[in-house]
């Protein structure tokens, strides 16, 4: 039997739910444990000050950075996959967490940063808005018009290119170094403020609202872009806008919680195999979902061997690639 | 809503020979406009060209007799309803919410479906004989199917024009048929119709005018019965065909005679020794459509 789409209110409810739950999860457990009237207390302000600390200090700014990094990366992977009409696209693939890696690791390397100062995200964002800069330029050159195939190609390129010179820098560095940038590079949310967290709104939210807004061009996109054409859509000013929203929210991702995998790729898939392709419903679910699973990881990166810390790259590889294969075999359209 | 092209010529690069050359045609409003021609004669391009799609190398390109390069983009999606000869499906869609796709020009980014919309849909998907599909993904579909669907995805756009590229190719005879009605029946409600196709028969039973395009230049181009000669499709598709009417139901028959190679006709069956009626590009004789076992009488003149 094939399903059929899922509702979309109900999809929608299903999918804000668990994002919500997923953050009061999130601050509701940790390597603390608190008692549910601890808790309460903390969070109405009235408990004591180590415990208010750890609810509203950290758990809560983390719990939000995850769901605006997971949500972002989400919403980045489905429109990249849209415009590039193929599944296996992912917010990276414009060479975007090579450049991130490369400015973080130059930073550290060079000794002007340390890995909980603010100026390390200010780094990597340089080096990402490096790497978006190159590919586009080289996508764009030559011809007015904007080669998919070209700009594939130059991300693919261009991030392996950084990659290798991360590696450059880490051979000539010193063994503290390497171990903070390695852990950079595997991801980790470890240190969100309040602060991090207004920036990464202000900067995120708008660039989410114009993907949303592009719901259907990107359908129309999807199909093929002459297609697209003859409905009436401007192609070239669609891809600028989408392309550029989407790497410019990766890069934020990439900026305050390192190189996370997998979040941009199973969480639009799975999406779509249980409530359709159509972007409208979509990319807020994409949001919704990516914010739900990377809140919960990155709980299970703090609690599961506390007091010491997983990155929290590695459990959304280690539960998203299962659950991607399961959802390949059984899901619906099979 | 007429087209119109004055002496157009497309490069699509340097290094490779005019795709179009020279055509001037008109397509008169509410017309079966068919587009005939070999493969790579430039059929697809001249849809391109309609539709100021593809940067026109000399001529002009007129809609509803306005320039087609001052038309928006949406304005043209507005008034013509394209199915493409390629279109991919990566992702899971509805086949509902990809036919109202064709109200996307009317709606624009942002406002929401309206009751006209929906009707619009809903009138489109039963035309095309998709009405039970609707709720199916789209990848589910067969190839027919799919290709209702996309021609569905044209006809709820309410177009004054459609331009379709080969929309029958993969369908059966029930549903080619259904489609050719379908659009005889636009055309005769007013819509202009421009079909590319490579079924000289069909076209020629259904369409006003056919224009036969060689090698990006206009081969022939008027009424079915003035295309429809030999020697004007051995010259254009470069195989000797005999044309015959069919004396139960009044259709033209172009049938293909045996052939040697690429180029040259072999012996006609039944006959034996060296070849009659000459090469490829020589206008048959009656009496060589006869030995066919034609009844009636050849076009051939």
């Amino acid at each position: 039997m094939r399903l059929r789409p899922l509702p979309a209110p109900l999809a929608l409810a299903c999918a804000g739910t668990a994002a919500a739950f997923g953050l009061l999860l999130a601050v509701r457990y940790g390597a603390v444990p608190l008692t549910r009237a601890e808790f309460l207390a903390a969070l109405s302000g009235s408990g004591s000050g180590p415990d208010r600390f750890i609810i509203t200090g950290l758990r809560a700014p983390r719990a939000l950075m995850a769901s605006l990094v997971g949500g972002g990366l989400a919403v980045a992977g489905a429109t990249l996959q849209a415009l590039l009409r193929n599944p296996l696209a992912e917010p990276y693939i414009l060479g975007i967490s090579g450049g991130a890696a490369l400015g973080a690791v130059l930073a550290l390397a060079g000794g002007w940063v340390s890995v909980a100062s603010l100026a390390l995200p200010l780094a990597a964002f340089a080096g990402a808005l490096l790497a978006i800069g190159l590919v586009f330029g080289v996508a764009f050159s030559g011809a007015r018009r904007m080669d998919v195939g070209v700009l594939l190609l130059a991300g693919v390129v261009v991030g392996a290119f950084f990659q290798a010179c991360v590696a450059l820098v880490l051979t000539l560095a010193e063994a503290n170094t390497i171990r903070s940038a390695l852990l950079w590079m595997m991801g980790s949310i470890d240190g969100a403020s309040w602060g991090g967290v207004s920036v990464v709104a202000a900067y995120t939210i708008p660039l989410l609202a114009v993907l949303v807004s592009l719901a259907r061009p990107l359908n129309a996109m999807a199909i093929g872009e002459e297609t697209a054409t003859y409905l009436g859509t401007d192609v070239e000013r669609i891809k600028r806008l989408a392309y550029g929203s989407a790497s410019l929210v990766a890069a934020a991702g990439v900026t305050f919680a390192g190189v996370i995998g997998f979040v941009g790729l199973i969480v639009p898939h799975g999406v779509r195999l249980v409530a359709g392709g159509d972007h409208r419903l979509l990319l807020p679910l994409s949001f919704l979902a990516g914010a739900a699973f990377l809140t919960v990881a990155d709980l299970v990166a703090r609690t599961a061997l506390a007091p010491a810390e997983i990155p929290v790259g590695i459990v959304t590889a280690l539960v998203g690639v299962p659950f991607f294969l399961l959802l390949l075999k059984k899901g619906p359209g099979r | 809503m007429n087209f119109e092209t004055e002496g157009v010529s497309v490069r699509y690069s340097r290094s490779r020979p005019l795709a179009l050359r020279d055509v001037s045609i008109q397509i008169p409003s509410g017309s079966l406009y068919a587009v005939l021609g070999p493969n790579g004669s430039g059929k697809s391009t001249l849809l391109r060209a309609l539709l100021g799609s593809v940067p026109l190398a000399a001529g002009h390109v007129r809609l509803a007799g306005r320039p087609v390069h001052a038309w928006s983009r949406r304005a043209i999606a507005r008034s013509v309803g394209v199915v493409t000869q390629h279109e991919s499906v990566t992702f899971p869609i509805s086949v509902r919410d990809f036919v109202s796709m064709g109200r996307y020009p009317h709606l624009g980014a942002i406002r929401r479906e309206s009751a006209k919309d929906r009707r619009a849909v809903a009138a489109a998907l039963e035309a095309c004989r998709v009405a039970d599909l609707a709720d199916r993904w789209l990848g589910t579909l067969s190839g027919g199917e799919w290709q209702r669907a996309r021609i569905a995805r044209a006809m709820a756009q309410e177009p004054d024009a459609l331009a379709l590229d080969e929309p029958t190719a993969s369908l059966d005879l029930r549903h080619e048929m259904a489609i050719l009605h379908l659009l005889r029946r636009a055309a005769d409600d007013g819509r202009t119709v421009v079909l590319v196709t490579h079924q000289i028969e069909l076209a020629a039973r259904f369409a006003d005018r056919i224009l036969l395009l060689d090698g990006g230049r206009v081969g022939a181009e008027g009424t079915p019965d003035a295309v429809l000669r030999e020697e004007v499709l051995e010259r254009v598709y470069r195989w000797p065909v005999a044309v015959t009417e069919d004396p139960a139901t009044g259709h033209w028959h172009v049938t293909p005679l045996a052939g040697v190679g690429n180029e040259a006709p072999g012996p006609r069956p039944g006959r034996k020794g060296p070849a009659a009626g000459g090469g490829p590009r020589h206008g048959r004789r009656p009496a060589d459509a006869r030995a066919e076992g034609q009844a009636s009488p050849s076009r051939a003149r």
